[in-house]
Parts: C-alpha cells; structure tokens; sequence
C-alpha cells in the first residue's frame, strides 16, 4: 500500500487532454470550492423575476456554500450566506419567503435583509446576569457578503473583489447573446432539478459540447427533423469558460410547412403523429432555432425554439451534481405562446426528448474512468486550440473550459 | 360509497400500472381518449400554479409519440418500475365521469440491480366512465420531490 499521496500533475499535451483524477480526487473538489467558487467567478443565483418584492429571498448555494438572496427593504439585490455569525446554524431554511429581517432559529440572533448582525438575544443578560461581555464583537464572524450583479434580469453573485464586471467577465459577444434572450421582462413558468451522478465538469462540458449533439441525441435525426442540420456556429467568450452555439433555421412561413416536408422524407422511417409540438415562432426574428450558452463555472441559457430555460449546476461531492432547472416566457406572452412553451418543455429537462440522454451520459463518463485517474480524455476535435468557429464539430468550447478552469484552479 | 365504482376506478388504475411495469408501453396510449391529456409535474409547481410540465402530452397521438421516441430514438440504460398505487378517492362529476385521487410510488429497477425510490406522488386523475372501458381524459401525475434522479424515460 501506498502511503504517499499522488501528485497531480496536467498532462504535457495541456487542453487537449483532460486527466480522469480531475473527476475524481476529493483534493480537487475542495480546491475549487476556494478557488473557483469562492475565487473570482460569477456564480448564477436565479432569475431577478424570482424575487419581484422588496422584502422575497430564495436560497441556493454559491459552489457547496450556502447562500441566501434577497431583494433588501429598498429593493437592493443583496446575497449573503446562510450561516448564522454566532454558532454557524443556517439562517434560513425555507426554499424561498418574504421576510422583514431574518432569524436565526438556533439562539435568535437577527439580521437585516443585507445580511448585517442587527440583534444578539440577551446581549446584556437578564437582570444583570449572563449576557456578552462588554468588549465582545458577536459580528466579527458575520456572514461572508458576496457582490451581486444582475445582468438582463439574471442574477450573479461573486465572493471574490478581483472578479471584473459581468459583461468583461463573459465577454462582449457572449454578452450580446444573453440580451437576445433575456430582452423582455419575464415570467416564470416553473422549475425542476435533475440529480446527475457525475462530477459537475462532466455535465459543463457536456454542454459546451457541440459535438455530442446530433450523436448522443437522435430524437430530431430519427424523426429526421432535420432543422440540426442547418448552419450554426460556435462562440468562445470571456477566458474561455463561456461560450454560445447556435443553429440557424431556413426561413419557412412559420407554419407547420417544415414538418410536412420533414414527414414526406420519412419513407421507410419513422415519423412524430403530432409534430405540432415543435411549431415554433422566430420570436427574436434571427432566424436562430437554438442557442445554448454558458458561464463559467455553473451557469447555462437556453433557447431551443420556443423553450427557454435557465439551469444552474450545483456542485453537490465528488460523484454528484444537482441541475437546477428554470423555464420561463415572456410577461407579454399570450396563451397560444404560453402552450407553445409547455409543448416544447417537452424535449428539456430530466424527460426532454433532446435532453434526457444527458442525465447518463456523464455518469457513463463517471462510472467508465473509474479506474483510470491517470489516464486522460482527448479533446483535439476542430483543433487543439481555443476560438470561435462556424462549425459545430468541434470541442473548442470544451478547451475554453479547461482553459479558464486551469488558470483558477493553478494546475 | 359506490363499491362498484370504486372497483371500477382501481381497476383501470391496476391495469395501467401493470401495462408500464410489464414494459406495455405500446399499450398506454390506450388507457386515454383520443383528446386525454397527461402530465407530469412537481408539488412544488403544483402548489405555486407554475404551469411547467416534465412531460406533457394533449392526445394519445402525442403518447404515442412519447413511445416511439422511447422505443426508437432516445438511450437509456435498460430499467424497469415497479409502481404501488393506493388510498383510491373516487368522487363522481356526473353520469359519465368521474374524479379520482391516489397515491403512488415507483421503485425503479436497473439492470445492475440497483433498486431505488424514484418516485411517489399522486394522481390526479379524470376518468370517462365508458361502459366497460374506463379510460382517462386526463391525469395528472404530481411528484412529491421536485428532483429527479439521472432521467425519467418510462412514464410514471
């Protein structure tokens, strides 16, 4: 037996190769916890539509911290985390609420909406007995205060002073492609999560893989709607951590004219009995069917013709990630586009015709290097180097991941 | 009560679980109207009245879409469920339909043996009576957790 723990050291080859103990070690894991989570990212909290009133509060977690968000009394967006400054209890445990000020269940200690120690039970004892001494400083533990930025209605939050501006974190262009879709007020439509059992590098490649696509997931080729097939490109932002694909569509009357002719090139195949599932309107009038887009290190935007979600990807151990799913219209939708929606949150989420394969996917990866920490993943395909490009055969914005994720976490 | 309906009602619910736990899939369409809806949402998006469906379907046509891509198009590694339904509430809307709540739970069954509780809930069910042949016209599954575990291929 060896009693020497390994040194972990990247492959010579750099981003094209990514070593199978970065799945794996639980040194790796807490390192991020500090370096990516608590170091200079943004970390996605939610929809600002989420907390609509002075006074709501969701919790979530920044990496496996805790947090707590709220929209302050004055209507300032304020996240801080969900640990009491006195014995470390969290100071709230509802999914989400509206409260006035916040307090802890534990020993009663109160916090305003900022997350600032306003009021520690029996400070000065009762009767003259017990209590704090004079000199004590009960905040001097307080509840660590992340910086928060809301970008087109989405909420970050950063623990880190070095972490740039969101826009020159993601980089212009990706930037551009979050305004495309977040550029009316929203409405929520509901949530759900998906339990992946994998590392949560191997569900953000997965979805910065724009080679998987039309491989992994056959619902369109069987059903040989073939709208995937249609020009589209990739989009490497920020330090490479984000990144925006995307799949034009030919321009069609908008009717059910692409389905027809998607129905009469089946002979011998198998055809959708209801393909009105997938009538879609070019809402944005680009032409663009599909844009997925990501944010280093956990956040994703999706349009997938009239369905668009955000989801969240949450660390939860070595083995383990919680995808925390968001889907939502528009506040000026009407009950036509609404059903649209709903339709077409068929093929996402944990039972998405387009989507499902995902869930085992990354487990597949999981399970199958499981003896093999030191062996690496090739990633050479479009090239060994990070960029953006018009073809989606291509692992560039899995590189950029790797790129950026390298860089924080100094390996 | 109305034994008789009643009986009725945990019928078809026992003949539906048993086309999905025996892998009838083929088989479930038919347990609609042509015009049944079906839908599988959260409690917790139940409760907020958030309309977001996980699976949603608003004829057997798109039921049985759902099997064909199950069957043809989308990967899974093989597994099985095995539902336990129960507490049947059946309340009558008028001569021909009938409303029903019940409570369920699935264990699902992979191939390497790994036995969980992938999910319990409730249906929400409305059943055209139809002489002999009950069927839904609508069901709504609502799943107590909103997580889910890896993926949810079979319907529950």
């Amino acid at each position: 037996m060896s009693a020497v723990p390994e040194v972990r050291v990247w492959p010579a080859e750099g981003i094209t190769r990514v070593p199978y103990w970065v799945y794996q070690d639980e040194s790796v894991y807490r390192r991020e916890q500090e370096r990516i989570y608590r170091g200079a990212t943004w970390n996605f909290l939610g929809l600002e539509a989420e907390l609509p009133e002075p006074g709501d509060y969701k919790t979530t977690f920044v990496g496996e911290m805790p947090v707590v968000v709220t929209r302050d009394l004055s209507g300032i967006l304020r996240c801080f985390e969900n640990r009491c400054a006195h014995r470390g209890a969290l100071l709230c445990l509802k999914t989400r609420g509206k409260a006035k000020e916040i307090a802890c269940v534990y020993h009663n200690w109160t916090y305003d909406l900022a997350g600032n120690l306003t009021g520690v039970a029996f400070r000065r004892g009762v009767k003259g007995q017990g209590g704090m001494p004079d000199d004590a400083r009960p905040e001097s533990e307080a509840p660590r205060k992340l910086r928060v930025e809301s970008f087109s209605g989405l909420m970050f939050a950063t623990a880190s002073d070095a972490t740039p501006a969101f826009e020159q974190y993601v980089g212009a262009e990706v930037a551009a492609r979050i305004r495309r879709v977040m550029k009316e007020p929203v409405r929520l439509l509901g949530g759900y999560t998906q339990v992946l059992p994998s590392n949560w590098k191997l569900y953000f490649e997965n979805v910065k893989d724009t080679y998987h696509a039309s491989l992994l997931h056959l619902f369109f080729s069987t059903f040989r709607l073939n709208r995937l097939e249609q020009k589209g490109g990739v989009i490497v932002g920020g330090d490479g951590g984000s990144h925006v694909s995307f799949t034009m569509m030919r321009t069609d009357a908008g009717g059910d004219e692409y389905e027809r002719a998607g129905m009469r090139s089946v002979a011998g195949g198998y055809r959708l009995e209801a393909p009105q599932m997938l009538d879609s309107v070019d809402e944005h009038g680009d032409g663009m069917t599909l844009q997925i887009l990501t944010v280093f290190p956990g956040f994703v935007l999706q349009q997938i013709m009239n369905s668009l979600a955000v989801r969240q990807v949450l660390p939860k151990g070595v083995h383990g990630t919680e995808l925390v799913w968001t889907a939502f219209g528009y506040a000026g939708d009407d009950e036509r586009m609404t059903e649209r929606r709903l339709k077409q949150a068929n093929l996402i989420g944990p039972a998405g015709y387009i989507s499902l394969e995902d869930g085992a996917a990354t487990g597949f990866v999981q399970r199958g290097v499981a003896g093999a920490s030191a062996r690496a993943s090739v990633v050479e395909m479009g090239g060994r180097s990070v960029g953006s490009n018009e073809s989606r055969v291509t692992e560039t914005s899995v590189r950029g991941l790797w790129q950026q994720y390298r860089k924080h976490m100094a390996l | 009560m109305d034994i008789e309906l009643q009986l009725t009602v945990e019928n078809l619910l026992a003949r539906y679980v048993h086309a999905l736990d025996d892998d009838r899939l083929e088989d479930w369409p038919g347990f609609f109207v042509e015009q049944g809806r079906y839908r599988i949402t959260t409690a917790e998006n139940h409760e907020r009245k958030l309309p977001l469906p996980i699976i949603y379907a608003d004829s057997r046509a798109m039921l049985r879409d759902r099997v064909s891509a199950l069957r043809h198009a989308n990967i899974y590694e093989a597994q099985r469920y095995r539902h336990a339904v129960s507490s049947t509430l059946v309340e009558r809307i008028d001569a021909q339909t009938v409303s029903a709540i019940s409570n369920f739970q699935v264990v699902r069954i992979m191939h390497t043996g790994e036995s969980l509780v992938f999910a319990s809930g409730r249906y929400l069910d409305r059943v055209r009576l139809n002489g002999k042949e009950p069927q839904f016209e609508e069901k709504v599954v609502v799943l107590d957790s909103r997580s889910v575990d890896t993926l949810l291929a079979i319907p529950l």
